[in-house]
């Protein structure tokens, strides 16, 4: 038996905490650097959550995707566009305003599609989601989507090189 | 229960047994307590042999004795290295980022561990048999990559974070090659986790097992994920990020005392789990290479494999000189990742061909032209031939 607090698992009362704790450093934080790594916390506490409420696979992809790649990549960028040296910034920007307007617009938006989306009555059970379902719906019924999304990230890719090609004239005059 | 069956679930029994002291409720806990402490005990063993075994194997094919003054044979030269990075003192640099520079190490060995959980190690000896094990491996072999990088930048020294940054990038580019071959095996048993996999190759034809490794994707997807293993574990070729000839040590360069044994630790275990991990995969996990000789233990068989492993890496590690960093990238997304996509196409033909000797030879052909050619393909742009040095001569 789980203890309870408030009616809610105590492992996923840590776990919330431990979430919102990485997201708050993440925006208070002057290193940039720290805040990457913070922000990377409350990935990890994104996948716990998702583990806690029996979605394996969607807690293992997202501690793959985010922590293995995202996290990665965010903190490149820091460095590639900052410099790793100079750890102090403002942590208030002179247009907080706009900043606030947009994470509010941002968050009703999403409040309302969830609202939206959720079914009249609550499902009864929790449905068993199995890797193997998960990969059969992929492969089947979403199949369209997934060849969509892969289709855009082979252009990413491809852009990607293409950019990092050196240009063929330079190279001849050097 | 007969006596060789007790042999081979000896510690399956000792942890039932020890459990079964505490009251019921507590059992379950106690229980996994039990293995977790049976893995943080067992690897770091091996790992304390393995630093001996590697001296003396790379002594010897440099042609040198390798330690030979702590006990008979230098075999008790792990106790002394210890009680050193135990004893030296811990220098932390006046720049460094104190609570990150901390963090690293323990982060990389704590990931590390995390891996053995779904290692079957022997018959009903796996930590967690979860539906997902081995997405749950790659998972959290994606999050060493970030303690690499904290040691890296959290240092304040160009030289960690050039090696930081090499390791990264290295370890990013291999891990497309890694998962993409381990995938072919998913598709071939139908799950994800790593008891049904093992499961899966438990047969025999003859006396011979029915390992992936004897199927032509099986072999192309073996040699590929040792590859790309060791280039996940930073492993000679492909040590590049701690080329001590430019970098001092690379990212751990201003590491000294137990933390700098942490990332050794750490590296180390990185790479008997992914050794593991090639076992469990494509030789049988722990099931016995020959039919008759099914009474030694499964656990016997696993460690057995996993010193074969450590005995190739050890020899690679002593034979092939070390990568340029462009050779590198262009052998993973120019090699690897094209063999790895053919070999998934190959192991879908293969599943549809149906039995017969048909099957052998087209897919054996394919993967056998496709090397061959882009073999001939990568090898036109390289200007192989005597080397000239600008200064040196």
């Amino acid at each position: 038996m789980i203890p309870t607090v408030f009616g809610l698992t105590l492992p996923f009362l840590i776990i919330a905490a431990l979430t919102i704790a990485g997201a708050v450093a993440a925006a208070l934080l002057r290193n940039l650097v720290h805040c990457a790594l913070s922000l990377t916390i409350t990935f990890a506490g994104l996948a716990l959550l998702y583990l806690n409420l029996e979605a394996q696979f969607a807690g293992f992809v997202q501690m793959l995707v985010y922590i293995g790649a995202v996290a990665i990549l965010v903190v490149f960028a820091i460095l590639l566009t900052r410099g790793a040296g100079m750890p102090e910034y403002r942590s208030y920007s002179s247009n907080w305003l706009l900043g606030l307007i947009l994470a509010a617009a941002t968050f009703a938006v999403l409040t309302w599609a969830v609202t939206r989306s959720l079914p009249a009555t609550a499902a009864s059970a929790a449905p068993a989601v199995t890797v193997q379902g998960i990969g059969v719906s992929l492969m089947t019924t979403y199949v369209m989507p997934l060849e969509i999304v892969a289709i855009l990230l082979t252009v990413a890719l491809i852009g990607a090189v293409i950019v990092a090609m050196p240009e063929s004239k330079k190279e001849g005059q050097q | 229960m007969s006596l060789l069956s007790q042999l081979d679930q000896i510690f399956v029994l000792l942890q039932h047994w020890v459990a079964g002291f505490f009251p019921t409720w507590l059992q379950p806990f106690v229980g996994t307590v039990l293995a977790v402490v049976g893995i943080v005990a067992a690897f770091p063993g091996i790992f304390a042999v393995t630093t001996v075994l590697e001296r003396k194997g790379l002594g010897r094919i440099q042609n040198r004795l390798g330690p030979n003054r702590v006990g008979p044979f230098g075999f008790f030269q792990p106790v002394a290295d210890g009680i050193k990075s135990l004893t030296k003192e811990d220098i932390v640099p006046f720049t460094a980022d104190g609570l990150v520079h901390f963090l690293a190490p323990v982060v990389l060995v704590v990931a590390v561990f995390l891996g053995f959980a779904v290692l079957p190690i022997g018959r009903n000896m796996v930590l967690a048999n979860m539906d997902a094990g081995l997405l749950f491996f790659f998972a959290i072999g994606a999050s060493t990559e970030l303690s690499v990088f904290m040691a890296g930048w959290s240092s304040r020294n160009k030289y960690s974070l050039l090696g930081a940054m090499r390791a990264v990038a290295q370890m990013i580019s291999y891990e497309v090659p890694l998962l993409l071959s381990a995938t072919v095996i998913v598709m071939m048993t139908g799950s994800l986790s790593t008891v049904k996999i093992v499961e899966a190759q438990g047969g025999f034809t003859g006396f011979l097992p029915h390992w992936y490794v004897f199927t032509p994707w099986g072999f192309a997807g073996f040699v590929l994920f040792v590859i790309a293993a060791l280039a996940e574990t930073n492993r000679s070729p492909f040590d590049l990020p701690e080329g001590e000839s430019e970098l001092v040590a690379g990212y751990f360069t201003e590491y000294s005392g137990f933390k700098f044994a942490l990332f050794f630790l750490g590296e180390y275990l990185g790479m008997f789990s992914i050794a593991g991990f090639a076992i469990t995969l494509f030789l049988g996990g722990w099931g016995a290479p020959f039919s008759f000789l099914g009474f030694v233990p499964s656990w016997g068989w696993f460690f057995l494999k996993l010193l074969g492993a450590i005995a190739l890496f050890i020899w690679l590690r002593g034979t092939l000189p070390r990568l340029r960093q462009d050779q590198l990238m262009n052998f993973a997304w120019k090699f690897m990742l094209p063999m790895t996509l053919l070999n998934l196409v190959v192991a879908g033909a293969w599943r549809f061909m149906g039995e017969g000797i048909l099957r052998w030879l087209i897919c054996s052909a394919v993967l056998l032209a496709a090397y061959v050619l882009l073999g001939r393909v990568l090898m036109r742009h390289q200007k192989l031939g005597p080397r000239s040095y600008r200064y040196a001569e």
